[in-house]
């Protein structure tokens, strides 16, 4: 963490929810370290074909913008105003009934006004209103409208990369007014003139080459596979054999990269690892890895429709390719966002796979019917209530749980019951977080969509700090001492934030639990669980 | 005190100026001209607006989830905040637009000196909303009776409701006493100063409040005063009024002639009024159209079951397995990894093309 990142007791009493004296459009953005994340490396732009790559810094004067950038923005504003209704609409309709102010995970940590969704959409609609209304041409900033400088566009650069995307404003906006869309248009836009952050258009070019966000080339995938199935066997005594790009295979398995890379989601990696193993052994059911698509999130979603669609036409072309008979995604947040929302009418028909049947209980997924993409909570949730794991709950017994619904599971599908079912089975010690904290009003990590960098230490730890309060109070009150997640970006950022919130507080991914649980056919008597930490009841055998 | 909020004061100050000056001289521009020209761009604007609206795409299934999918059948599905069927959508969209469902949730944030947050049920904004605008609705239907003759049972019935409250003094000394009071009238302008005082001192509201979001109050409560003032205080020629709107609807208006006696207050009621319709189509007033019309409320949320079609769904790049392989090829034979074509084919056919 870097040394300028204020103590969490100087980023709380920085709060400040008095706005300025000021109205919001004489006040000049400051572009302030620590909240904002690099610009992005011209050869990973330029490397996907987007216009306008060059190398060029946020807190610079001038930005190196080409010529006509305000005409580009006006043409790609109106194209997308025919394009997207809910732009339309979203521009048109907010009354600024203030609803929506105090729902933003960065308001609530910065204080700073146009961290509330309806400001931030106002930095938009001020330009919509100059350029496409005839209230705006008249009276111009009577009616809300201001012409498009270059001081407008850095303010919009600096906000639109303060919002997670995470959707929680538009359950509260009585129109639904979703700033999510607005950010992801805002960010569309802007990336016509290049101005992406380099933690999302340097892992976009990496995932479009090699699969996935971390740039792993296949033989390393395999590698670190296989340093899993070493540890494993070392737990379990089981050796276990993982397909990769196996054709003919039942069902092809798509998880975020992050979880084959970085603790503690290498755990949860290690968890599908051996729940697969334990499904072949019992039922035979026979599910591959692949490497060309080794990348379940898709940061090409923070970047355009267009890039997402690029990226995510992976899963579908592989599972063509291999012949599998339905697709299996693992725990990531914007990932299923994509897949629910989005996947089947860019990339689909997926006409080529069979509506998904659990082989092991005959269950038909008729949630997923078309798109054909189940996700592991909702698969292992259908195993563990038709009794077809062989679980051992104790051995989670030194944990106490409590469960984070990550944004988009929560708020772009609405996945809340089955993780909880999972973990309530595979554990027994489970604490929800406050009402208001979680399930559809859940908040966001805090890094989500893209931000969780490292030179936006600050803007993280205050984003993260609606949700680590609500662990905190879980933790002074039940002790709990895991945070449970389905979420990659979660796994890479919640352990920084607990880390400077709640120190005391441990992050896990659902099917790390699982595995801790689940007892493999002819495994040794296990001692430690997945990170070797010592079993209940097992302190004594560890020393 | 900020120049958005004077700046919508004066300007319905000055209207009102215009109308007390202007009507009584002009009768027939301000009586006639005025409300058909307003009609006019009321109802077309709307169209205009919402036809735009329509034209553009949908190109993604995007609703806000609020509640447990629907998955397997032994789990509870939320049908109405996510729903998967038309039918659940229906009820979610009566709910939204009938009860203001979703500022129902509303809540608001409290952090205490040792840095706890709390998130508390905040239903102000919810009642003044609800309040205001089924007062206005109620108002609005009271107003028929000024178009319709005779007047319909159904809108003296709802008169008679609205009305149940009276007040009078009948004393030997005083004899003092108002016609029915219409709860609505009292309602709306009540209503409609809470979320003009609510804009004015809550400091993050007011930071957001633009010259637009007073302008309407300023409009409503002008006209909602006037009409208090007309019926309760001083007294209009209600005949001759009823007189001038039957022509109106009637179209017998066309021959310009308004009846005498009109007093200047209702001219003052009736420009407020025009110029709230007139400005409808370019405000966030469509907020009533534009609510039918938004996509994370009125799309269903069964995503992965039925497919969804983007009308401008075009071909991408993308980087090909094939593509892939060729530029990983020996890695991956030396890893294990199956491989589509081995070395020697692969070189063959890169010579042949």
């Amino acid at each position: 963490m870097a040394d300028e990142t204020p103590k969490p007791s100087e980023l709380l009493s920085n709060i400040d929810y008095r706005p300025p004296a000021k109205q919001w459009m004489d006040v000049p953005v400051n572009i302030r370290k620590g909240m904002y994340c690099y610009a992005a490396n011209p050869k990973s732009v330029e490397y996907l074909g987007l216009p306008n790559a060059r190398a060029w810094n946020p807190t610079d004067e001038d930005w190196k913008l080409p010529e006509n950038w305000q005409q580009i923005l006006h043409e790609g504003f109106k194209e997308r105003l025919e394009k997207f209704r809910s732009i339309k609409v979203f521009m048109d309709i907010c009354v600024r009934c203030g609803a929506c102010a105090d729902k933003c995970h960065f308001f609530i940590g910065t204080g700073d006004p146009k961290n509330m969704p309806v400001l931030r959409a106002e930095l938009l609609r001020s330009v919509y209103r100059n350029d496409f209304t005839l209230m705006g041409k008249l009276l111009g900033r009577f009616a809300g409208a201001r012409p498009m400088t270059i001081d407008v566009l850095k303010e919009w650069w600096y906000y639109l990369f303060q919002c997670t995307e995470c959707r929680r404003c538009s359950l509260y906006c009585p129109y639904g007014i979703d700033t999510a869309e607005i950010t992801m248009f805002g960010r569309e836009l802007i990336n016509l003139l290049g101005l992406n952050i380099d933690w999302i258009a340097t892992p976009v070019a990496n995932c479009y080459r090699t699969g996935n966000h971390l740039g792993i080339q296949p033989h390393a995938f395999k590698d670190m596979i296989d340093f899993f199935v070493d540890d494993i066997e070392e737990i379990t005594g089981v050796r276990m054999e993982p397909n990769f790009n196996k054709k003919g295979a039942d069902i092809l398995f798509i998880t975020p990269s992050g979880d084959v890379f970085a603790d503690p989601g290498t755990y949860t990696c290690m968890g599908y690892l051996m729940l697969f193993h334990f499904l072949k052994e019992k039922y035979g059911l026979d599910v591959t890895w692949s490497t060309y698509a080794s990348e379940g999130g898709n940061f090409g979603s923070f970047t355009s429709h267009e890039v997402m669609k690029r990226l995510n036409a992976k899963m579908y072309l592989e599972a063509r390719r291999l012949g599998v008979k339905w697709i299996l995604g693992g725990e990531c947040g914007h990932m299923w966002r994509v897949i629910n929302q989005y996947m089947d009418t860019m990339n689909g028909p997926a006409d080529f796979l069979e509506v998904p049947v659990n082989p092991i209980t005959g269950t038909r997924f008729e949630n997923a019917a078309s798109t054909k993409m189940v996700h592991i909570a909702e698969f292992t949730a259908d195993l563990i209530k038709h009794g077809k794991l062989d679980l051992k709950p104790e051995r989670n017994d030194n944990k106490i749980l409590t469960f984070h619904d990550s944004c988009n599971p929560a708020r772009g599908m609405g996945m809340f019951d089955e993780p909880r079912y999972v973990i309530q089975n595979v554990a027994n010690h489970f604490y929800d977080m406050p009402a208001n904290t979680i399930r559809e009003q859940t908040f966001c990590c805090g890094s989500g969509s893209g931000l969780n960098a490292g030179e936006n230490m600050e803007e993280r730890m205050a984003g993260g700090l609606p949700r680590a309060n609500a662990v905190k109070y879980v933790h002074e009150k039940h002790g709990v001492n895991m945070l449970a997640c389905v979420c990659a970006i979660d796994r890479a950022a919640l352990p920084t934030s607990m880390a400077y919130w709640v120190p005391e507080v441990q992050v896990t991914g659902m099917t790390e639990l699982v595995a801790n649980a689940l007892v493999l056919p002819g495994e040794q008597e296990r001692t430690t669980d997945l990170r070797g930490e010592p079993l209940p009841g097992m302190e004594e055998a560890d020393e | 005190m900020n120049k958005f909020y004077l700046s919508s004061l004066l300007a319905v100050f000055v209207l009102a100026l215009i109308a007390w000056a202007g009507g009584p001289a002009l009768p027939w521009l301000f009586g006639i001209v005025l409300p058909y020209a307003a009609v006019i761009l009321f109802v077309v604007g709307v169209i205009r607006k919402v036809m735009g609206w329509s034209r553009s795409a949908v190109p993604f299934a995007i609703p806000t989830t609020g509640g447990q999918q629907r998955s397997m059948p032994w789990i509870n599905q939320n049908k109405i905040d996510n729903p998967s069927t038309k039918f659940g959508v229906f009820i979610r969209m009566a709910l939204e637009i009938l009860t203001f469902r979703s500022l129902f949730r509303n809540t608001r944030i409290k952090m205490t000196e040792e840095g706890r947050f709390s998130y508390n049920l905040e239903l102000f904004l919810w009642i003044g909303a609800l309040a205001f605008h089924y007062a206005f609705l109620a108002t609005l239907v009271r107003h028929l009776r000024f178009f319709l003759e005779p007047v319909p049972l159904c809108i003296k019935a709802i008169e008679t409701i609205d009305s149940f409250f009276r007040f009078e003094i009948s004393y030997d000394a005083i004899q003092f006493g108002l016609p029915g009071v219409y709860i609505s009238g009292i309602v709306l302008f009540a209503a409609v100063s809470y979320l003009f005082l609510r804009r004015l001192l809550i400091s993050k509201v007011r930071y957001i409040s633009l010259a637009q979001d007073y302008f309407p109050l300023f409009l409503i409560m002008g006209i909602a005063f006037t009409g208090i003032l007309m019926r309760y205080f001083t007294k209009v020629e209600i005949a001759a009024i009823k007189d001038l709107t039957m022509s109106l609807v009637t179209f017998k208006a066309l021959a310009f002639n308004v009846p005498q006696g009109i007093g200047p207050l209702f001219y003052i009621h009736l420009i407020l009024v025009c110029t709230l319709l007139a400005y409808f189509p370019f405000s966030k007033l469509m907020h009533m159209g534009g609510i039918f019309l938004s996509p994370t409320r009125n799309m269903t949320a069964n995503t992965r079951e039925v497919r969804h079609v983007n009308p401008w769904n075009y071909p991408v790049k993308v980087h090909t397995y094939e593509a892939y392989e060729n530029e990983f090829r020996e890695k991956m034979i030396e890893a294990g990894l199956p491989v589509d074509k081995m070395p020697d084919e692969s070189t063959a056919e890169e010579e042949k093309e």
